[in-house]
């Protein structure tokens, strides 16, 4: 990525109260004020939110897909989390 | 990670795709489905900012609050579309700011429908309900398409248009319904749009060179000649609901098949149009190099500015 370009930020939005912010989607900004406002401007045209996260992009920490099967491993082999796992007598109720 | 060989993982690539598993940014892709993404998702961006131009001509001259207002809300989302679009590219790699050079260069293109001009109020009917209504044609199977972020990214583009269509629609209906000279007008704007809206499909099958490989990647998800036809096939009822004409002598229904039948679409206008000879390509391209150049100032200062801001902060 060029240096002439302004910061890469990527954007969460709460779509109303009760719910968690959701990655909609990114843009560059000079500085996380310009960036809110942008958010709001490209992404809010419709009042799809109530609250805005900006974060920039470089602070973003993932994991890598092509080491998702490894890294993901440990709650795959653990069916006995689950509720299915469990056999329960017909006539069994509330549970 | 384990050593895997590009064959196995081209295999495993079109595995997902056939299972339709979207790709992400960060999945493995072989490299002409990125380079063909980043081409077509920025000429898509491009389109939508070149398209805010031929309607930007007529905000200033809409011919009420009401009619003005709305105008500017579409020229708005246009906007937003091509932010979205460009998002979508840059998450494959795509340098935005040389992507809008290529632009400006002519290196990349555009949609050719922007190349015509818009000479009366109508044309912002014809270019709401056919432009926008054929648009909408080309993007509802991309909410479909294998990369995640270009389909998410139409899903909000796809949302936001139909209220385009509409107000266009509306716009022709006006027109058609009042005087005889503003019926005129309407049909005026009708024929000179409705043929370069079909060509907004693009090339027929047999001469388009990257339909085959983009369907078998799930990037494209119909082919241009079926969605030209579903686009005739839902306007020419409409067209006939207000009143208006086609321009084409040979358009009749097939009652056969249930389709429309249309006459033969002048594909050496397109190829001129797309080579950069239609009637405002040269306008449209100095007017976006002209708002970079003169909008340098904004940006040098708001860069300072959030320096400063810094600066500030951390005093």
């Amino acid at each position: 990525m060029s240096s002439k370009e302004w910061p890469l930020w990527e954007v969460f939005i709460r779509s109303k109260q009760g719910l968690n912010h959701k990655h909609v989607g990114s843009l560059r900004a000079a500085d996380a004020e310009m960036a809110l406002e942008n958010a709001r401007d490209v992404y809010t045209r419709r009042s799809e939110g109530i609250s805005i996260w900006v974060v920039e992009s470089n602070n973003v920490f993932a994991s890598d897909p092509s080491e998702s099967q490894e890294f993901f491993e440990p709650a795959d082999s653990k069916i006995y989390r689950h509720p299915t796992f469990y056999d329960v007598p017909d006539g069994i109720s509330h549970m | 990670m384990k050593e895997v060989n590009i064959t196995e993982l081209e295999r495993m690539f079109q595995e997902k795709i056939d299972q339709d598993i979207k790709i992400e940014p960060k999945d493995w892709m072989p490299d002409d489905y990125r380079e063909t993404l980043i081409r077509q998702i920025s000429q898509h961006a491009h389109s939508e900012i070149v398209g805010m131009l031929p309607e930007g001509n007529w905000i200033t001259r809409a011919p009420n609050l009401r009619r003005k207002a709305v105008l500017l809300a579409k020229v708005q989302d246009e906007a937003g579309h091509g932010l979205y679009l460009y998002s979508a590219a840059e998450t494959l790699g795509a340098d935005r700011e040389d992507t809008i050079d290529d632009l400006h260069t002519g290196k990349a293109k555009y949609s050719s429908i922007f190349n015509y001009p818009t000479l009366t109020w109508a044309d912002m009917g014809a270019i709401g309900w056919l432009v926008d209504g054929a648009a909408i044609m080309n993007q509802v199977p991309i909410c479909r398409c294998s990369y995640g972020p270009y389909a998410r990214a139409m899903v909000r583009v796809c949302k936001e248009e139909s209220f385009h269509q509409r107000q266009g629609f509306e716009i022709m209906m006006t027109l058609a319904k009042g005087s005889p000279e503003q019926k005129a007008m309407a049909q005026d704007a009708l024929n000179r749009f409705w043929w370069p809206a079909l060509m907004m499909f693009g090339p027929s099958d047999g001469e388009s060179k990257h339909t085959a490989q983009s369907m078998k990647w799930k990037i494209k998800r119909s082919t241009n000649d079926e969605l030209r036809q579903q686009f005739v096939d839902v306007t020419v009822p409409q067209a006939e609901m207000i009143g208006l004409t086609l321009p084409d002598a040979d358009l009749k229904l097939n009652e056969a098949t249930g389709h429309y039948e249309y006459g033969e679409i002048n594909w050496a206008e397109f190829w001129e149009v797309v080579k950069g000879n239609g009637p405002c390509n040269k306008d449209r391209i100095d007017t976006r190099r002209k708002a970079k150049e003169e909008g340098q100032w904004v940006r040098e200062a708001a860069t300072a500015f959030a320096q400063k801001r810094a600066a500030r902060k951390s005093a």
